[in-house]
This record gives C-alpha cells, structure tokens and sequence, in this order.
C-alpha cells in the first residue's frame, strides 16, 4: 500500500495537458473569428465613414429666384460614387427673402422625410405621406412634423447662386 | 433493375447514414389532438422555402446596382418568361410569411405554449420574428422604384430618432449621408446575404428546439405547468398515449402547405407584385410613398400621434414591443395554459388585433393625405348663379388648398371635416377664427389670405345649401 502518488500526478498531468489543448483551440477559434470579422466589419462601415467632402453647387442666376415664389432647383450631392448616376441628384427650394437674402430649404419634410410640394398660390409647401405642411418660412403650420423645415447653406458668388451640399437632414428624437 | 437499385440506395445509406438522421423524427412521438391549429409554423416555414426559392430565381435576373436596378425589375415583369409571375409570387410568399408567422406567434401565445420549458423556442421566434420584418423591408427597397427610394429615406429618418447614435444608424444604414450609389446594394446585401444567413441559422436551431422539448399538447383548463413535473409527465403522456409524428401529424402540415401554394400561385398570377412607380428619382417631388400592407398600420399610426411625442414614440414603441416580447416567457412560464383561465391574455391579443386593424383600415383610406388631385368645386352645380363674391369664394377654395383637406359634396380631401353644410355648424365669425387661426392639422390662413379675399371664402362658405339644388333658390 503505497501512495499512489504517480498516478494523481498522472492525472494532474493529464488534466493540465487537456486544460492547455482547449485554451489552444479557443484562442484559435477566436483568432479566426476576429480575422474574418474584421474586413466584414470594415467593408460595411467604408461607406460610412468615407470622407465626404461637401461641396457648393451651382443652382442658377441670381435673377431667376422670385419673393414671391420658391423655384424648385437640382443639384448633385457630395456623392463619391461615380456609379451613383441620376440617384447622386436631389433638389432644394430657393426663394428670394423680402430682405433680398436667398433661402433654401431642404425638400424633406422634418417629420420622416417625404418629399414636400410647394403650392404657390396658398404659399405652404405640404407633404403627401403624412400630411405635414409648413408656412413659406420653412417653420410648422400643421400635422406630424416635430419642427420646421431644414436649411441648405447658400451663397451669392458673382451672379451665381451656389448651395452647399449636405447629407440628408435627419430629425433625431429630440428636434 | 430493382433489385440493383436497392442495392446502390443501401450503400449509400450505410455509409451517409441518411435512415440514422431522419428515423429519430419519423418516430418521434406527439401528442394526440395536435391538429389543424398546429399548422401555422410550419407554413411559416414553408413561405421561407418559398421565399428561398424565387429569390434565387430573382437574383439571377436583378441587377443590384443604383442607376439600373429599375430598368431590370421592368425587364423581370415584361420580357422574362414566368418573370412577372415570380415576382408575384417572391411578393406573395412574403405577405403569407409575414401573416402565417403572426398567425403562429397568436397561437403560441394564446395557448401559452412559451411556457416551460418552450421558453427558449418562444425567444428564438422573437428573433425570427424581427428578421422577418426587417427581411420584409428591405425587401420593399429592392423595389427601386420612385416609392422604394423614397421609403428608404423614411426608414433612415426612423433610425434617426434613436438617442446619441440616431445620425450614424442613419447614415449606417444608407452606407453614407444621403441616398446614393451605395445604397442599394447596401439593401441588396442585407436583405440578400446577411439576414437570410441569420435567418437560416436561428430557423434551424427553432425547428431543432420542436423536436428536442416536444410539441406542446393542447393545453386544458385546470392543468397548469409545473416546472418540477411537466417534463415527467410529459414523456408519460407521450408514452401512453403519444402518435408518431411520420406520418400520422405531418400530413396536414403537408397538405396546408399545398393550400398555401395554391393560394400564393393564384395571389402571383391574378394580382402579381405592386406596380413599379417612376423611375427613382430624389429630385421628383411628385412622389406618394407609401409601404406595404403589412406596415400600413405604422404608417397611419405616424399620421395620427400628436406630433409633440411622436419622436418618441417612433424610438420607444419598438423597444418596448420587443422588451416585452422578449418577456413574456419570463413574466409567467408555469401555471395555467387554457385560454379559458388567461382572459387577459386573450384580451390582449383581442385587443392587439382590433388597434391594428383600425390603423389598418384608416391607413389604407389615409385621410391624411392632401388630395393634390382633387376634381375643383364646380360653380354650377354647387352655387348655380352665384353672386361675384361667392364665385370668388369658390375659385380661392380650389386654389388656395382648402380642396386639398376638405371636401363639399364630392369634391375635396378628407383631412379636415366637410364643408358641404358648415354654415350649420360654425357662425361666420368662428369661421374666420379658424381660417386665419389654423388649427392643429390645418395651417393658419391669416398671412396668407387677403381680407377681401377672407370675405370672399366666408361668403361662399355660408352659403345656406351648397349642393346645388337650393343655391338657386338663395340667389333669386
């Protein structure tokens, strides 16, 4: 009857060897995992984080726009896809302010991002999906929206009227 | 001949193993009574395979690719043999997943088949559930039409109300700051790859977690759960009294699943996919997005909350609906699993159903919408002989918009009341009240309109009968 010493050290031996055999596999599993994951990750975020330049876009002659009335003008977005064709273009309504200063306003309605129509002659611009409307100064008159309609950045160069491009206007919870 | 057959199809089971998989399934045990009410997953799956199916078939025909996706949905629906048909049917099966799945989870839910130890296959579904829908969607933007852009857009502007990150989700989503040329295969690569893996992985996992907890019996009054003994007693019932699965249940999984067929055969043939609308177009103002049915009652829903806590709303309803989904396995797993002892629980369905079919049927009426479209106000027929003012009157209410929301005898929207008899109901002065004050859905008129032009609406308005027939009378 001797100790049996050998053999628990045995086993110890061999619980020490299994322990090691499945750290092993769990670290290559996961350095699989990461490797793989990481050009998944990178190629669904390019396009997010790509750097967009924004750039200003001319959209007319200064003695098109009116007081009286917005004109509805189509410009290209910052897109950097050459691919991205006729998607590439949206559009603004630029009016002339009784100060003389221009104003644009994005076509998105502030609620969930319909297009909006200007009707001329009750000087609102209303939206069809909801109902929203707004007042010719781009503030709410009625339904959903939480507030008033977003602004494009504009400028006089010359005789040229140029807007700067922007990414869609997004109303987050708190507007 | 035969005998050779047999001999081949043995060596290849010996060595695949094929009877070894499938004999535990058709030999597996249910319980008796588990009947036509225990159809609606499996349908649900069928869809699946369905869906699986024709969008492969759509896949070798659509180009995903901004500027010419449109160009290839209309040579699917006009020059590809079947390919309108297809199409119906990718649509279709869609629509029946998304309601065999409802019709499934109603099920479940009403007859407490999440309790234990189901828990876990009530949590997968929650899962399936979601994917189901964001499948759905980004289905629809594959659409890319003029309407499909544009939901795109709404779905960006959802995202964005998530708190702190809503602007990245946003631009995550359309893969930038705006609608551009990535933004399709985005949708195509998610709706394609991404969620149909996810999918995949969680259905099998789901139908796995069928079989290894059984198939709930048909729940009785006056049997509750009991974690300590419903797994013995379970084997117990299917021991005595337990029907094989192969084939004495799965034929009338089988035969619905034919039924389904035929009715999304018909559903693709007769009715086929929505109609593409213009070419996409984020320059076209004259769009009229709307989404598919399924969604419908989310959209009249955003039409009808007070805009003050609408935001909110868009970001909490959703969490809260998928926290409480999430729940209900937790809230009570033991217990009593009739519908006759959970009247609240049945309640809460009736109730779930009634809201959504009201929203619904409102959203597919949408009286919201301005009717830009609306046939004028005819003179004659409304004030025959009218006097300059009201003829005035008349024309400003077909110009100014006042047409667009309201309606006199058959002309006009329907977002504000009738004016057909409203000198009943309002005095000229509360008239002008309104018009130049608005309301909450109506604008204020007061900086629009002129005060001779005021008179002139008001004129008209308060005309006694605007139908026609007495107008004439009024004016002799």
């Amino acid at each position: 009857m001797g100790c049996n010493c050998n053999q628990e050290a045995e086993e110890k031996k061999l619980l020490d060897r299994k322990g090691f055999l499945t750290k092993i596999t769990v670290w290559a599993g996961s350095f699989i995992g990461l490797v793989l994951t990481f050009p998944l990750v990178t190629a669904m975020l390019d396009p997010v984080t790509r750097k967009k330049k924004k750039v200003w876009r001319k959209v007319g002659n200064v003695s098109e726009f009116e007081t009286e009335n917005f004109k509805l003008v189509n410009f290209e977005n910052a897109s950097p896809y050459e691919w991205s064709e006729k998607i590439a273009k949206t559009s603004a309504y630029v009016r002339k302010k009784e100060n003389g200063e221009l104003v644009a306003f994005s076509i998105n309605c502030a609620h969930l991002g319909c297009p909006v129509r200007w009707e001329k002659e009750s000087k609102l611009f209303m939206c069809p999906c909801h109902g929203g409307v707004y007042y010719k100064d781009g503030s709410r008159a009625a339904g959903p929206p939480p507030r008033g309609m977003y602004e494009y950045p504009i400028r006089v160069m010359g005789q040229q009227v140029e807007i700067e491009t922007e990414g869609l206007p997004i109303t987050n919870i708190t507007s | 001949m035969k005998q050779q057959l047999k001999k081949i199809w043995n060596w290849i089971d010996d060595r695949g193993g094929f009877s070894e998989l499938f004999k535990p399934l058709t030999t597996h045990l249910v319980p008796p009574n588990a009947k036509w009410n225990y159809v609606w997953g499996s349908a649900t799956l069928f869809c699946l395979v369905v869906q699986v199916i024709t969008g492969i078939s759509l896949a070798f025909l659509y180009q995903p690719s901004a500027d010419v996706a449109y160009h290839s949905l209309q040579y699917i629906e006009q020059q590809v043999f079947l390919g309108s048909f297809i199409r119906g049917l990718h649509n279709w099966g869609a629509s029946g997943m998304v309601l065999l799945m409802g019709l499934h989870m109603i099920r479940v839910y009403i007859n407490a088949a999440y309790k234990f130890p189901r828990e876990m296959n009530w949590i997968t579904g929650v899962f399936l559930f979601f994917i189901t829908i964001i499948l759905a969607f980004t289905g629809q933007l594959l659409r890319w039409d003029n309407n499909g852009v544009w939901s795109a857009v709404v779905a960006a502007e959802q995202l964005g109300r998530i708190p702190f990150i809503g602007d990245s989700v946003a631009h995550f989503f359309l893969g930038g700051t705006t609608i551009n040329g990535e933004s399709l295969n985005r949708f195509f690569a998610m709706h394609v790859f991404l969620f149909p893996s996810l999918l995949f992985g969680i259905v099998g996992y789901h139908v796995y977690l069928v079989f290894r907890n059984g198939i709930s019996e048909p729940p009785e009054a006056g049997r509750p759960v009991d974690p300590e003994t419903y797994r013995g007693w379970y084997e117990d019932l299917l021991n005595k009294k337990g029907v094989p699965f192969f084939p004495n249940v799965v034929w009338r999984d089988a035969l619905f699943s034919v039924f389904v067929l035929l009715v999304l055969i018909v559903l693709a043939y007769f009715v086929g996919a929505p109609g593409l609308t213009a070419a996409p177009n984020l320059t076209n103002v004259n769009a009229d997005p709307a989404p598919d049915w399924y969604f419908t009652w989310i959209f009249a829903l955003f039409a009808l909350l007070p805009h003050e806590i609408e935001s909110y709303v868009i970001f909490f309803g959703p969490l809260l609906i998928g926290i409480v989904l999430f729940a209900v396995p937790f809230l009570s797993n033991r217990g009593e699993r009739s519908p006759l002892r959970r009247p609240w629980a049945v309640a809460g369905v009736a109730f779930t159903i009634l809201s959504v079919c009201s929203l619904w049927f409102i959203g597919a009426k949408a009286p919201w919408h301005p009717h830009f479209n609306a046939k004028p106000v005819p003179q004659y027929s409304t004030v025959p002989n009218p006097k300059p003012s009201v003829k005035r009157g008349i024309e400003l209410f077909n110009t100014m918009g006042c047409l667009y929301c309201h309606k006199i005898n058959d002309h006009g929207g329907i977002r504000g009341p009738g004016l057909t008899d409203v000198e009943k109901r309002l005095t000229k002065n509360e008239m002008v009240i309104r018009i130049v004050n608005g309301a909450t859905n109506m604008p204020a008129y007061g900086g629009t309109l002129s005060k001779d032009q005021l008179s002139d609406i008001i004129d008209f308005l308060s005309q006694k009968d605007k139908s026609g027939a007495g107008g004439m009378l009024e004016n002799k």
